[in-house]
């Protein structure tokens, strides 16, 4: 590895980690889009601020694409106040006019300007180590570093000085209101932070991607955990290892880092989605069917208590009269037979002793409770689950 | 430019056309996904649609204008539904399912984009003007295609017209019925994305859900009529065509899309400002009615407060009793005086029989005994 390879490598890193400490909360707080309303519409910030210094990583264009920033999450709550349109309305009209207004501001001034729209979408992280700090003669290492490296220090000290805040207003705003935190220094303190964060990263990873790296890290630690401080950890885990991969898998394709970046994120959220234990789609599809096959039971079961003729309780009106397919009616008979509750004498029902005994509890207990959550009877009663 | 050009120079009305009608089918469809709160899932969607540009390239290794857009319209179409799928099967948000979809498939798309611009086949140039649309290499198959779609999804929209109207509004209720919802949504949807993906060659990934949003919440502010909402968006969008592909032939180095994004957004500027009772203007002005009228009924009330327990209710007293606090000024007791509530002479008023009638009912309303 180069020297060049390992910088680029690290300011990935560090704009992973920048991005998903914020974007942890935005995610817990539904606010995830106004990340994508932001990151689109500090473009007019960004293009006066260059249009002034002629520099891309002047810290006076990072000022004013924040303020931008701030101007875009005040335009988007005046509107949502006046409540004539919906919330995400709101959103959805106000950044694409700042970016159009960001775009004809280039291409007007296309011919004496060296900024690049496609580089405003996907960035540059390549050529982030030729742009050095020099300070007094010395090479203090690439500018892009510096500026990622102190956001993410500010918004880590935020972090720790704020986290208990932060964590109540989050999961209860009414509480952390009662106990005197306001929420809305906390609400406005984290837009700004996010805002602060999205410009920095911005120049690294583009516009588009910088949602991607705020939202996915977030969004696959939320569907593993229900820890906040173990979802901090992983977010931050996920985004340094889609960096990492990311601008390796670049390099193979001879394409874009940023671009790369973004595609491991997805195949990271793609796996966590459809595997996660609990909360992945397949999981929960099992969980269901298996639910469906326990009600089915259950119900089959409350049906053979009430009935003591024994055409009622014959195996073939399962298919005639409660009107089941044969496959289920053939899946719930073999769970009820392997969990010992019911026996079958000439094709006639029986239920067992244990097979009462949990009838009759499982109904008591959803008359008292008003719930058809029985998964301790289950427990008790179930050899095998449906 | 004159305004002849717009007939006589084939190319601006080819433009003209095209960006006009597909601002009515954005404002058509937009209006559908602005009543659903589904406003931003046309940003997703464009976006979404890129990685299929992108692989519609290097599959088939031609750039053809329709395999692009097929491409582009199944991978809308799996963003589309696969933020569905989200929002149902995890617990994430619709705001985060938006979001990721939405840079993750971009991502991608701009990977696959850089990838293909490194490729030996060299005439890839071009793909990446679907990032930000340009207008000007509208055909005239193009807006024939554009037109067929709208005439088609018109029709549709007619044919389930009540069906949709219904989902819009009770969703649930419309379960109850027997309407299959699912294949509603899918309906809606599907027709969205294939606006979208229309939308991408002229106003590009990035914009593409303005054009969709603008014009339909302009319209809501107009009136609370769906027919009348669809029909005021199709034409906004029109306009918002026509206005920007004018505005921005008039000048140079002027992109379409940009244009016709911000003339649509000055639309919504316009309609929440003026439009009648919903703008704000209109809002401004019917609260400072409603403020005059009841100062002026709360002066009225102190008054009858006096006078109630006077045998004679038109006996004069003082105007110096009455004071700020109740609503008075002097304009108000000068209004009650022309509605003949009471009469004034010199420096004393009494109130008039009419008075009395009206501050009583204002009383019994109130339903308060005392004050």
């Amino acid at each position: 590895m180069t020297s060049a390879q390992i910088e680029i490598q690290l300011i990935a890193s560090l704009v992973a980690i920048a991005c998903a400490l914020p974007g942890t909360f935005l995610v817990l707080r539904k606010m995830a889009m106004i990340s994508d309303a932001i990151s689109h519409s500090i473009l007019p910030g960004i293009v006066l601020g260059f249009f002034i210094t002629q520099d891309l990583n002047s810290p006076l264009l990072i000022v004013l694409a924040a303020l931008t920033g701030v101007v875009t999450v005040m335009l988007v709550e005046f509107i949502q106040r006046t409540k004539l349109v919906k919330e995400d309305t709101a959103i959805g009209l106000v950044f694409p006019a700042l970016f159009s207004i960001g775009v004809i501001m280039i291409a007007k001034n296309a011919n004496d300007v060296h900024l690049d729209i496609d580089a405003v979408l996907l960035g540059e992280l390549a050529f982030a180590p030729f742009d050095r700090l020099v300070a007094g003669g010395t090479d203090l290492g690439p500018k892009s570093l510096w500026v990622i490296g102190s956001i993410l220090l500010i918004s880590v000290s935020l972090l720790l000085l704020f986290f208990k805040e932060l964590k109540l207003s989050t999961f209860d705003k009414g509480l952390a209101a009662t106990l005197g935190f306001s929420p809305v220094i906390l609400h406005y303190g984290l837009k700004t932070v996010s805002s602060v964060t999205i410009v920095g990263a911005f120049d690294a990873v583009g516009a588009v991607l910088v949602v991607a790296l705020i939202i996915a890290p977030a969004a696959s630690a939320y569907l593993l955990t229900d820890d906040l401080r173990k979802m901090l950890i992983l977010s931050c885990c996920f985004g340094v290892f889609a960096a990492i991969s990311g601008y390796w898998m670049a390099n193979l394709l001879d394409a874009s880092i940023a671009g790369s970046m973004s595609t491991m994120l997805g195949l990271l959220f793609l796996l966590v989605y459809l595997f996660a234990p609990n909360r992945g789609v397949i999981s929960v599809l099992v969980r269901q069917r298996r639910q469906q096959l326990e009600v089915a039971l259950l119900v089959f079961l409350l049906h053979l208590q009430n009935h003591e003729e024994p055409e009622e309780r014959h195996v073939k009106h399962l298919q005639e009269h409660i009107n089941w397919q044969k496959v289920q009616s053939e899946r719930v008979l073999n769970l009820a037979t392997n969990n010992n509750l019911i026996k079958i004498t000439n094709g006639v029902i029986d239920l067992t002793g244990k097979g009462r005994q949990f009838t009759a509890e499982a109904l008591n207990y959803i008359t008292i409770n008003k719930e058809t959550a029985i998964e301790d009877l289950k427990e008790q009663f179930f050899l095998f689950r449906g | 430019m004159q305004l002849s050009d717009f007939f006589t120079d084939y190319t601006l009305r080819t433009i003209t056309l095209g960006t006009a009608i597909l601002g009515a089918i954005c404002g058509m469809l937009g209006s559908f996904a602005v009543l659903r709160k589904q406003s931003l899932l046309g940003d997703a969607i464009s976006h979404a649609a890129l990685p299929g540009i992108a692989l519609a390239f290097i599959i088939t290794g031609v750039k053809d204008r329709n395999l692009i857009l097929i491409g582009a319209l199944i991978s809308g179409l799996v963003g589309a539904f696969w933020i569905k799928g989200i929002v149902k099967h995890t617990r994430l948000k619709s705001d985060t399912a938006l979001g990721l979809i939405l840079s993750l498939f971009f991502g991608f798309g701009m990977l696959l984009l850089t990838f293909i611009q490194k490729m030996p086949n060299a005439n890839q140039a071009g793909l990446d003007k679907y990032l930000f649309g340009q207008a000007a290499t509208l055909v005239e198959q193009d807006v024939w295609v554009m037109a067929v779609v709208t005439g088609v999804s018109l029709f549709v929209l007619l044919l389930f017209w009540k069906e949709l109207k219904l989902l819009l509004f009770d969703a649930d209720y419309t379960k109850t019925l027997g309407f299959n919802t699912q294949f509603l949504d899918i309906l809606i949807t599907s027709f969205i994305v294939i606006a979208i993906v229309l939308g991408l060659q002229t106003v590009g990934v990035v914009l593409m859900s303005a054009m969709l949003l603008a014009p339909a919440a302009a319209a809501r502010q107009w009136t609370n009529n769906l027919a009348k909402m669809v029909a005021l968006a199709s034409m906004f969008g029109a306009l918002s065509g026509v206005v920007g592909t004018g505005i921005s032939a008039s000048q140079s180095n002027l992109s379409t899309g940009p244009v016709i994004v911000l003339v649509a957004a000055s639309f919504v500027m316009f309609s929440f400002v003026f439009a009648p009772n919903r703008g704000l203007l209109a809002r401004a002005i019917r609260f400072r009615r409603n403020r005059k009228d009841l100062n002026l009924k709360k002066t009225l009330t102190f008054m009858h407060h006096i006078v109630r327990n006077h045998e004679n209710i038109s006996h004069p007293h003082s105007i110096r009793i009455l004071n700020n606090f109740h609503g008075f000024t002097l304009k108000t007791l000068s209004v009650l005086e022309q509605r003949q509530f009471i009469r004034i002479e010199g420096d004393q008023w009494s109130m008039t029989e009419e008075g009395f009638t009206e501050a009583t009912s204002i009383y019994d309303q109130l339903g308060q005994t005392d004050d």
